[in-house]
């Protein structure tokens, strides 16, 4: 597992939006802060949000919408 | 033609137990199941089992014409929908109907108006029973909310028509409030029933929730007493009783009978479930809803009256006619049940997927305890929380929580966290020993640091 890579913390869901009419949380060529939600992960019907354990701008998502993770799989690729 | 071959358009504790139902009635199952439920249980048990698609509910458990063309292909006579997922959706049970299929619960008809909390809410009043006071119908603006409600005080409950199960509901304290979150509700009920009608009730500040299973065949009507399930976390229900404690035989009486005749002016067909608040002050019960299925709790009716509910619910399906009389109901003894949830309580119920280490399930008299875990398996994090119910039956109230302490003891799962903990310590609080709740009971226990 590389180290520039955002991993989800439970296996799940991932959503990449708050509500299906809502915009992403966060788009490729964002910059992220430590904190800083990057998206959703449904475990057993309950939402947890994804937050940024390091700074640096998106790469890729390596997950799409509404895919299904496990637990530590990487969500997000960083340019530091 | 009668039922030969069910098709189980569900999964865990509750496709386990229609599977057993079944192979009492010499009848063959065919289970559906998604990419992470190939090594489920029910899979293993029925005689033949059908992959549907990946994880997420919309593509496998919920996909209708899917489900719908496996059971023809299979050549299933009938589909049972169990509860949740597609069970109180009107127009799969008209599809199932219409593909020369039998559905294992009430007319798609019924359930599309006993889905409707505001035209359910209508009949119960047709029917003679009482409503908790409200808007009689949807409040389609906060102007028309002011104009309707000056006569309540506040708080009040902003319901989403289309809701139901204790979802879609806002507690509201003014009109401030009011005006702040009515537009969020109806957009929230839009986007998650997909129906933004909503209705006002008036809050009830500490009622009981009381309900009462009925059967129908569509001609007879017959209820099999209540159940007290006041124990709720975030209004999902985690321990049920049989029978209702707070009940006196009076108004044991008079729910039981009211219930009936509103499932049988509704011309109701399979097993549901008429739910109550009940006021133990005034002792006055208010209609709730009507849940268009089998119940999670059904086993503690189950317990105390010796009655099969979900036989008797294939059995209607089959165009039998309910042979079970009124009068030779009765109730023997007490039982509860307590939901055994894969959530660390310790943890604010963090859902805990996973693998089952080891697995001891209780036995004894009197114990039950119905699952689909079994030493091994991996609880996949795509689906509800609900692993298995332990449900005990006694003598009497006080000797069946005895039982329960005893029963949850020698339940032991492990390499996961669950509800049991949170059970262990419930079982030893006084209010709880004296049947001395009411719906938020549990929410204001964990606040007020009662579970540490």
């Amino acid at each position: 597992m590389s180290d520039n890579t955002i991993q989800s913390p439970l296996p799940g869901t991932f959503y990449r939006k708050s509500a299906p009419d809502q915009p992403p949380y966060k788009e490729v060529g964002d910059t992220v802060s430590v904190g800083d939600t990057i998206g959703l992960i449904e475990v057993m019907k309950s939402f947890h949000e994804i937050q940024a354990d390091k700074a640096g701008t998106i790469a890729a998502f390596l997950v799409a919408n509404e895919d299904a993770v496990t637990a530590g799989q990487s969500i997000v690729e960083l340019k530091m | 033609m009668s039922i030969s071959s069910i098709l189980i358009a569900n999964r865990g504790e509750i496709a386990v137990r229609i599977i057993r139902a079944s192979q009492e009635l010499g009848i063959s199952t065919i289970q559906v199941y998604s990419d992470a439920d190939k090594d489920s249980l029910p899979v293993k048990m029925a005689d033949q089992a059908v992959n549907i698609g990946p994880p997420q509910p919309l593509e496998s458990y919920l996909n209708q014409d899917k489900i719908i063309q496996v059971a023809l292909d299979s050549g299933a006579d009938a589909i049972h929908p169990g509860y949740g997922f597609l069970s109180e959706n009107c127009s799969f049970a008209d599809k199932v109907t219409k593909a020369g299929l039998k559905f294992i619960g009430p007319k798609g008809e019924t359930i599309s108006q006993l889905g409707d909390k505001v035209v359910a809410r209508k009949l119960a009043e047709q029917s003679g029973l009482p409503t908790v006071p409200g808007s009689n119908g949807l409040v389609e603006s906060v102007e028309m909310a002011k104009s309707i409600l000056k006569e309540f005080d506040f708080p009040v409950l902003i319901k989403a028509t289309a809701g139901g199960g204790g979802r879609g509901i806002r507690t509201v304290n003014d009109w401030e409030e009011f005006e702040r979150l009515f537009p969020v509700a109806s957009l929230e009920a839009k986007t998650f029933f997909g129906d933004g009608g909503l209705f006002v009730e008036k809050y009830l500040p500490r009622p009981r929730h009381i309900e009462v299973q009925v059967l129908g065949d569509g001609e007879n009507t017959i209820h099999v007493f209540d159940r007290e399930c006041s124990l709720q976390r975030r209004r999902q229900k985690i321990w049920e009783e049989a029978p209702a404690s707070p009940l006196n035989d009076a108004i044991r009486n008079t729910i039981c009978k009211k219930a009936r005749d509103f499932a049988h002016m509704v011309g109701y067909c399979g097993a549901g479930t008429v739910e109550f608040l009940y006021d133990e002050t005034t002792e006055e019960f208010y209609f709730l809803e009507m849940n268009t299925r089998i119940q999670v709790e059904h086993p503690v009716t189950e317990m105390i009256t010796g009655i099969d509910l979900v036989r008797e619910g294939i059995s209607i399906a089959n165009g039998k006619k309910i042979n079970i009389k009124q009068n030779d109901i009765a109730i023997k003894g007490h039982a509860i049940e307590c939901r055994i949830n894969a959530e660390d309580p310790r943890n604010n119920f963090l859902p805990q997927p996973g693998h089952v280490e080891k697995l001891r399930f209780p036995s004894g008299p009197g114990v039950r305890f119905d699952t689909m875990l079994y030493a091994g398996y991996n609880i996949p994090p795509f689906y509800d929380s609900l692993l298995g119910k332990l449900i005990v039956w006694d003598e009497n109230r006080t000797s069946c929580i005895e039982r329960m302490k005893r029963a949850l003891i020698e339940l032991e799962i492990s390499g996961i966290e669950t509800t049991k903990t949170i059970h262990q310590a419930l079982i030893d609080d006084p209010q709880v020993r004296q049947g001395d709740v009411y719906t938020s009971f549990l929410d204001d226990w964990l606040v007020n640091g009662k579970f540490t």
